[in-house]
């Protein structure tokens, strides 16, 4: 069995010049990976959702990303105000993203129900106060 | 019919050619807002949209459409600019409204 290799990536808050930076890198590697077009589709789509949402809503936060033989998986932490009610937040069409996200094409409610439609495994834990941490995991097969 | 001959059809703008002149356009997809672009945008498509900013590059190479268009008079904004430079991603502008772009591009295609 190879090594996993992990990738890391730091993502700022409120900077939407630079949000998707992560996305599309990790979309790079798996490509040179030689990963299958449609593994790569789905995690970059569910990675891209989360990535945004921690810009938008938790003034950032760490991305990390682990290829093994098997799976990729995306662990997104953030230490953001947190969700009060998970179930709702994972309602398509519910959103509270502000006026101005709104105006660059966001906030459709789609974010989250995005992120588990294109993961194999999504999990959500959130605690208000404390942050948000997102894992979801893209089956290589 | 393929980016570059798009590019060079007459028809629109040319905001940045791209380096990917060569793809094929397979189809054309409409939608303005970035998170159902993001689940349902089509690879290969011409985008046609309204929203003219980084996050509207990044979605696109995100999930493989081959070109932005945006219609109504919308100018790319210059994060966006950099961004589709940066990534080689073609965009065009038009004055047309999107329904009108994207039905001259589906005629052109088809």
């Amino acid at each position: 069995m190879s090594d996993s290799i992990e990738l890391v990536y730091e993502v700022s808050g409120d900077d939407f010049t630079r949000a998707g930076e992560a996305s599309s890198d990790v979309k790079k590697k798996l490509k040179l990976m030689g990963v299958h077009h449609d593994i790569i589709r789905k995690v970059s789509i569910a990675m891209y959702e989360g990535e945004i949402n921690m810009v938008i809503h938790a003034n950032g936060g760490t991305i990390t990303v682990v290829v093994s033989d098997t799976d990729v998986t995306m662990v997104l932490a953030d230490t953001g105000p947190g969700i009060p009610d998970i179930e709702k937040a994972m309602t398509a069409g519910y959103s509270t993203a502000p006026e101005n996200v709104r105006n660059l094409g966001f906030g459709a409610g789609m974010g989250l129900p995005n992120m588990k439609k294109y993961s194999d495994e999504f999990n959500i834990e959130s605690t208000v106060g404390v942050g948000t941490t997102v894992t979801m995991k893209v089956y290589l097969q | 019919m393929t980016v570059g001959e798009l590019c060079d059809s007459g028809k629109f703008k040319v905001i940045n050619r791209g380096d990917d002149t060569d793809r094929q356009i397979g189809a054309v997809f409409c939608c303005d807002l970035l998170s159902i672009a993001m689940s349902r945008g089509i690879e290969d498509a011409a985008w046609v949209t309204v929203m003219g900013n980084i996050n509207t590059v990044a979605v696109m190479a995100l999930t493989d459409m081959a070109l932005i268009v945006l219609a109504e008079g919308v100018q790319m904004d210059a994060p966006g600019l950099a961004k589709a430079q940066e990534e080689g991603s073609c965009v065009l502008a038009s004055e047309k409204p999107i329904f009108d772009i994207a039905l001259e591009i589906h005629e052109l295609i088809s």
